[in-house]
């Protein structure tokens, strides 16, 4: 057994780190309270080939791993970029997976290398508000007229629909009551999304600011029958290939906002002097730091074991639910336990913790709700019931 | 024109170092290692001068341990064609590494030896200047600015009280100060690059050279602890502390 990363995968790591290091967290908190997308960054990013890292070489990536993926997305949550930095990456990193899997030769040739090189953008259209974690009871649909599609519906949450110039769009082509399986009948599409018929609004929301989630309604936006991803009716089974993927990530990004939330509690505790000593002799705030710590390092091992199964071509669906779940609970501990040492200045802007506080509770959240992850391990790794 | 770039693996300068408890060294079990600043400004500049067009290929080369091969893999994610690790277990000193170097010029035929002006582990900077002594080249050291035009460098050298700028013929030894670039960070395409790159281990002995250390460590201690600062209560007590305690005004 081996816990060495190669010596590419350190090297990944390190120069990542060098290029966040040149974003600190007072940019980042300013991209947040501006509501402002990181577009330095991203652009810095962009020219080091990082967004690429998952494409395959031949459309322009260099077609790394999982693994290599999530330490990228890892070191740049913990440089203090947290939710922020990593999700105006995020899509760009893994979104295509459903393309570079199933997509046709022209479509990958078009878009990839364009996604490879940050000129392209692709939100994720999926969730919907009357169908949330219950993806196969959404109602937008679109209808076949001619060489079209038209699309038709609702859907919500989607990050990045600001900025992104297309959307992988999951739609209803067959009407649930005529197939037989529940998953039958959905479709993929590759969607223009800065259209007329395309009505896009912000979501005002608790944190990770920089980077928009939006309430998006399409009404008849038409859609090329060539920018259909795969084949008719198969667009759940084509997502599901990219849900571990998703969560392993999220994990990692996670993980991230937890060793920059420790990292700062951990300099405060060493510097700040109440009743003549460091408050982090004091037990009462050492223990918790060391406890949270510990869960992060647990987490960190859950994420390596997963991106390495799914790298190995294994299945590890409750491996990556796993690794979401204890990354997303370790770094809410972290980072509340990373207020709660800063005392009352844990709750001004100046000390960041904060920020790390609002965009960790997101990841309790999303891909998937810590309490899903629940049922898949309870139903599918122990044995028992389902309970929904 | 060839240039060659030597590195040297140091301790990253964002770690704390402590002194081995038996005072024989700095302790690295576990520590990161890093390639000697200087000596990526070294190799930036290369890098600059093949995209100029200037030079022709880029050289690494390191001498110490089998891990050095990792400070090289960085070397040529950042440009370098290719990269020599000078293999040794034993404690590397200037003089060793300028001699090893000297042999493996003997193969090269580098016309441009471009190191760091020191390294940021033992602060020696004597590396480069050795290699000029022994092998009879002509050194630019400490350059700010570096041009090769018409087969002579152009060195602007930071000296103390100014700037001197000097030329010289090839080959040359150049040796680079901090402000001569500002290095760039591997892109990911690179980084994947450089695992298909040429890679040569060779061994002192295969190179016919000695490097056994010829200084000997007697202890290492680390600096003193510094005190807290304390504050006067008027110019004249400030003006007596800087002469009798402290020392620094007559």
């Amino acid at each position: 057994m081996d816990f060495e990363l190669t010596g590419e995968q350190q090297l990944i790591r390190d120069t990542v780190k060098k290029v966040c290091a040149e974003f600190p967290d007072e940019y980042w908190a300013k991209c947040d309270s501006e509501h402002r997308f990181p577009w330095d960054f991203y652009n810095a990013m962009a020219a080091g080939g990082w967004l690429g890292i998952a494409i395959p070489e031949a459309y322009g990536g260099s077609g790394q791993g999982i693994t290599e993926a999530s330490l990228v997305l890892e070191e740049v949550a913990s440089s203090g970029a947290a939710m922020n930095g990593a999700s105006s990456l995020h899509l760009s990193i893994f979104g295509m997976h459903p393309v570079v899997r199933h997509g046709s030769e022209e479509m990958k040739q078009t878009y990839l290398p364009q996604v490879a090189t940050g000129e392209l953008h692709v939100a994720f259209g999926v969730t919907e508000p009357d169908a949330g974690t219950d993806t196969t009871s959404i109602t937008t649909t679109a209808r076949r007229e001619g060489d079209h599609y038209i699309v038709r519906g609702r859907k919500v949450w989607m990050t990045k629909a600001l900025d992104s110039q297309r959307v992988l769009l999951l739609v209803r082509t067959t009407p649930i009551e005529k197939i037989a399986k529940r998953t039958d009948g959905l479709t993929l599409l590759l969607a223009e999304l800065q259209r007329p018929e395309v009505t896009i609004s912000p979501i005002d929301k608790v944190g990770r600011n920089a980077v928009a989630s939006c309430e998006v309604v399409y009404d008849d936006l038409p859609v090329l029958v060539t920018d259909r991803v795969g084949e008719e009716g198969k667009g759940f089974r084509y997502l599901l290939d990219g849900l571990n993927a998703e969560r392993i990530l999220v994990a990692a990004e996670a993980l991230g906002i937890g060793r920059a939330a420790i990292n700062r509690a951990v300099n405060y505790a060493n510097e700040r002097v109440v009743f003549n000593r460091p408050i982090g002799q004091n037990q009462g705030i050492a223990f918790p730091l060391g406890e949270a710590h510990m869960r992060l390092e647990a987490a960190e091992m859950m994420i390596r074991k997963a991106s390495w199964m799914l790298d190995d071509g294994q299945p590890c669906g409750a491996e990556a639910n796993m690794a979401k779940w204890l990354a997303a609970d370790a770094a809410c501990q972290a980072a509340d336990q990373a207020v709660q040492t800063h005392g009352g200045y844990g709750y001004a802007k100046e000390y960041h913790v904060e920020r790390y506080w609002r965009e960790a509770r997101m990841t309790r959240l999303a891909p998937i709700s810590q309490e899903m992850v629940l049922n898949y391990v309870t139903e599918h790794v122990l044995g028992l019931p389902r309970s929904y | 024109m060839k240039v060659l770039v030597p590195v040297k693996r140091v301790v990253d300068a964002n770690v704390k170092i402590r002194v081995k408890p038996d005072k024989s060294g700095v302790d690295l079990t576990n520590v990161k290692m890093t390639v000697n600043p200087f000596c990526e400004i070294a190799i930036e500049e290369a890098v600059r001068m093949k995209e100029a067009g200037t030079a022709t290929e880029v050289v690494a080369v390191a001498v110490g341990v089998s891990a050095c091969q990792e400070q090289l893999r960085t070397c040529l994610a950042l440009g370098a064609d290719r990269a020599v690790l000078i293999e040794t277990d034993v404690d590397i000193q200037p003089l060793g590494v300028a001699t090893a170097l000297k042999a493996l010029q003997e193969k090269e035929q580098a016309d441009i030896i471009l190191f760091g002006k020191q390294s940021i582990d033992g602060d020696n900077g004597q590396t480069g200047q050795m290699f000029a002594a022994l092998t009879g080249m002509p050194q630019g050291t400490f350059a700010s600015e570096v041009t090769i035009e018409n087969g002579k460098a152009y060195v602007t050298r930071e000296v103390d009280g100014g700037l001197q700028k000097i030329s010289t013929s090839l080959p040359v030894v150049i040796t680079t100060d901090l402000r001569l670039n500002e290095p760039r960070y591997a892109s990911l395409p690179n980084i994947m690059k450089a695992k298909k790159k040429q890679m040569d281990i060779f061994t002192p002995e295969e190179l016919g050279v000695d490097v056994t250390p010829t200084l000997e460590v007697l202890s290492v201690e680390p600096p003193p602890v510094r005190a807290a600062g304390i504050k006067v209560e008027s110019v004249e007590e400030l003006v007596d502390k800087l002469k009798n305690e402290a020392k620094v005004i007559p």
